[in-house]
């Protein structure tokens, strides 16, 4: 069966600076994958390169479209839901505007069902979503992206800023939402434990290169990814 | 005491439209960075379309007000699809220059297809006034006021309430997360522009009975709207409402008070009075000073 | 040499310029005159917008100001006509500092408004007090006649000053323009904030800027006042500041030899080319070519084509479009260009 998102050969570039090197990885319907690398190493470009926010070449595939020349609209109206790094909360609106945001694509978006994850937004809808703490700016992200119905959640360094019992809660939605409603997720962290915890697979780029490819418990056991990433 | 009211009466109104064509520019300027310097112009221009819907005639007709108001704002789209559009990624100077060249093209073909003679332009108000203890106040400056401050209120409402409002406002603080979220930022853009061309029309039909309707009509008012649009904050609606009207009062308050304060000095004290403002609060009374990353 | 720009270039305009009076009529010559005085006004509007990267619409009331202080000084105080032009610039260059004060902490968009406001309030000054300036009737100077015991027709006379000025302000720009301030000045305009980070003092250099681009102006309106032998209120509406940054942008903002082009088009596209153009057109299509307004439609869509299709002007297109200096450049997304934390 074919993956839900496959790249193939993809290259990606800032102006002069090439930041991927015909990188090539696939997302099977309703698993997680992990994205690993150091600084600079690419994982931001690669999740562009599917979102359309970057200049790419090769082949994105995803359910079966060709979404390499597609821009950013396009590619979340089919089902892509990117949480950019920083999160992209719209700061000045409110939580409840945010989320009806996450809902534009959608005719009837399902609030209840994301209200029964999130429940304590709620309580803060009228809140000034710039005000959120940083946990709860990457838990209304994540409802946000949940709303649009997507069949990818693709997640850029969400344990960024967070402390770790905030950034084990936000997994642990992460991996309720891919379980429960069999939403694939491509996670990019630098986090390595956490997220090869969660992901049933992973990547590790360097340089823009993919360097290191397997499941998760492989990567856990590989010396090199241990050493530089894992630090043990 | 009843010049004092009937000075803010007429404040109050003039304030009005130069608050209006500044929510018009502040729109613009939100959703793109652009200053719209034709904004005058393309409220000139409509204006001159609603004075051809009425025939050339004396009366106000307020379908034709309705009417003028649906052209200018697919007029408005429109001009942003094909002129501003393929110009959206270019520098500054550029984009600056392309307004100008707008209002001169407008300009122009104003006087060409009307002529530039001084046309009278019916207002919907009787010039009588309401006496209300010993004051006198226009029913024009009430009436201006009021289909103004209606016309912004319903864009308030718009915004605030509805889908696409919503995601105007979302593709004015963050355009790249918007897209992300399937929202098409280039038509937003082009409504912002029809949008932006409706309050235009209002203001330049509200004006033109006071000003006359010729292709320069607009050039002062702009200034002013613009003095009002700085004065708030560029980026704050709420900002160019106020400061428009705060202008209007102000202007004609000094104007009435302050003996050498004449008419031609209007614009220089406005302008005077802006540079101050400006050196107190650099950005306006309403704006925030943003924190650029570097 | 190198400091003022090239010297073939320079030697071709200088010999241009001399064998002009002999080759054209007298009231082409007359027209010639006010391209280089144009020549003189683009230079300093350059040295603001294409160097140092702030966009003013209010040059125009420069150019009004150097008029007036001749116009004042020839015709109530009797002084040589002559004199008076450096005295006109630096009228107007004081007030240009003045105003650059302050304008300094404008940014961008604010700075171009505040600008915008210059020559509305400027007119409105001098209609408030007519005892002084004249008000709207204006004041008249004496007509031109050919000084130093050259005895010759007052167009050639004028055109010989218009071009002795130019001629001398153009090496001055390029010694500004090519010296440490125009470093300093195209570092503000390419990144004020990296500017800053290395010590310059970007209000500092704006400021300056300002005085001397309104002095270069100031000096042009004298020369201006000198040929028109008239000046009102209305000789300097906001049209004009217009116009004078649409030369810039077609000659090529950031180029002083572009100038010349671009002063050639200020000079010739309202009085001969636009009609001329519209003659073509309306053999084709019938219109009414004399319509008033119609001028102004097709100074407008040229304007706009050559946005198009050369924003560097004339400057851009002489040096391959491979030359297109950066803040020219098509200014990208944001997203598409920043790695951020890639």
């Amino acid at each position: 069966m074919p993956a839900l998102l496959e790249l193939s050969d993809v290259t990606a570039r800032y102006g002069q600076v090439v930041a991927l090197h015909g990188v090539s990885l696939t997302v099977e319907d309703g698993e997680i994958v992990a994205l690993l690398g150091a600084n600079g190493a690419g994982k931001t470009t690669t999740l562009r390169s599917v979102s359309g926010t970057v200049r790419r070449s090769g082949d994105v595939v995803f359910g079966g479209k060709r979404l390499a020349r597609a821009t950013p609209e396009v590619v979340a109206r089919h089902g892509v839901a990117h949480v950019p790094e920083g999160r992209g909360i719209f700061a000045e609106l409110t939580v409840w505007e945010n989320l009806r945001m996450g809902g534009y694509i959608v005719r009837r978006p399902d609030f209840a069902t994301v209200l029964g994850y999130f429940p304590w937004l709620q309580e803060r809808r009228n809140q000034q979503a710039g005000t959120l703490s940083g946990g709860e700016q990457q838990m209304l992200a994540l409802a946000r992206a949940f709303l649009s119905r997507p069949r990818l959640l693709m997640l850029d360094e969400p344990s960024l800023g967070l402390a770790p019992m905030i950034t084990r809660e936000v997994f642990r939605v992460v991996t309720e939402l891919n379980q429960k409603e069999g939403l694939a997720v491509l996670v990019v962290e630098q986090n390595a434990a956490v997220a090869l915890a969660a992901a049933q697979r992973g990547y590790v780029l360097e340089t823009g290169r993919i360097a290191v490819a397997g499941s998760a418990a492989e990567l856990k056991s590989n010396d090199a990814v241990r050493t530089a990433y894992l630090g043990y | 005491m009843q010049t004092f009211f009937q000075t803010l009466t007429t404040g109050l109104s003039d304030g009005s439209i130069y608050g209006s064509l500044a929510l018009a520019l502040v729109l613009i300027y939100k959703a793109t960075e652009v200053i719209n310097f034709a904004q005058g112009e393309m409220a000139m221009f409509t204006t001159y379309i609603a004075w051809a819907l009425m025939g050339h005639g004396s009366t106000f007709e307020w379908w034709a007000f309705f009417a003028t108001l649906g052209i200018a704002f697919i007029g408005g789209a429109a001009l942003q699809q094909t002129v501003i559009r393929p110009l959206e990624r270019a520098s500054v100077l550029t984009a600056v220059m392309a307004t100008i060249a707008l209002l001169v093209i407008l300009n122009g073909l104003a006087a060409w297809i009307w002529s530039p003679q001084l046309q009278f332009f019916p207002s919907p108000f009787p010039t009588s006034s309401w006496v209300i203890g010993g004051v006198h106040i226009s029913k024009q400056d009430a009436g201006t006021f009021g289909v103004v401050m209606a016309c912004v209120l319903i864009l308030w409402l718009f915004f605030r309430f509805t889908k696409l409002g919503l995601a105007m406002r979302a593709g004015a603080l963050n355009p790249g997360a918007a897209r992300l979220m399937g929202v098409r930022a280039s038509w937003l853009l082009a409504l912002g522009w029809g949008f932006a061309a409706a309050l235009g029309a209002v203001s330049g039909m509200m004006v033109a009975p006071t000003v006359f309707l010729t292709p320069n009509m607009m050039q002062a008012v702009l200034i002013y709207a613009f003095a009002a649009a700085i004065l708030g904050g560029l980026e704050s609606p709420v900002g160019a409402i106020a400061g428009g009207l705060s202008l209007g009062v102000l202007l004609n308050m000094l104007g009435e008070y302050v003996h050498p304060v004449t008419t031609e000095l209007r614009l220089p004290v406005a302008l005077g009075i802006l540079l101050v403002v400006l050196l107190v609060k650099p950005a306006g009374l309403f704006g925030r000073v943003v924190v650029r990353r570097v | 040499m190198k400091r003022l720009g090239n010297p073939i270039a320079l030697a071709v305009l200088v010999l241009a310029v001399i064998a002009a009076p002999f080759v054209f009529s007298n009231y082409r010559t007359y027209q010639l005159a006010f391209v280089g005085l144009y020549l003189v006004a683009l230079l300093g509007l350059d040295i603001l917008t294409g160097f140092t990267g702030q966009i003013s619409l209010g040059h125009g009331a420069f150019m009004g100001i150097g008029a007036y202080t001749t116009t004042i000084l020839v015709v109530d105080h009797g002084v040589r006509d002559l004199w008076t032009i450096p005295l006109g610039g630096v009228a107007a260059g004081i007030i240009g500092l003045a105003f650059g004060i302050p304008a300094t902490r404008f940014a961008g968009p604010y700075l171009a408004l505040a600008t915008f406001a210059i020559p509305l309030a400027f007119i409105g000054i001098l209609k408030r007090y007519p005892h002084f300036t004249g008000g709207n009737v204006g004041k008249n100077l004496p007509q031109l006649h050919s000084e130093l015991g050259w005895h010759t027709n007052p167009s050639i006379w004028f055109y010989v000053v218009c071009w002795v000025v130019a001629l001398v302000m153009l090496p001055l720009a390029f010694l500004i323009v090519r010296g440490r301030f125009g470093r300093a000045m195209r570092s503000v305009r390419d990144s004020e904030i990296a500017a800053a980070a290395n010590g310059v003092s970007t209000a500092g250099v704006k400021t300056l800027a300002f005085g001397i681009s309104a002095f270069f102006c100031g000096v042009a309106g004298s020369l201006y006042a000198i040929g028109i032998t008239y000046v009102n209120p209305d000789t300097f509406p906001i049209d004009l500041s217009i116009l004078l940054l649409v030369g810039i942008v077609l000659g090529g903002a950031g180029s002083l030899y572009g100038m010349l082009f671009g002063a050639l088009f200020v000079e010739f596209i309202r009085i001969s080319w636009g009609p001329a153009l519209l003659d073509l057109f309306s053999r084709v299509h019938h219109i009414d070519t004399h319509a008033p307004g119609s001028g102004l439609v097709v100074y407008g869509v040229v304007l706009l084509l050559v946005l198009y299709a050369a924003p560097a002007g004339a400057a851009g297109l002489a040096r391959g479009l491979a030359g297109r200096p950066a803040f020219l450049r098509r200014k990208e997304d944001p997203s598409l260009s920043d790695p951020g934390l890639v």
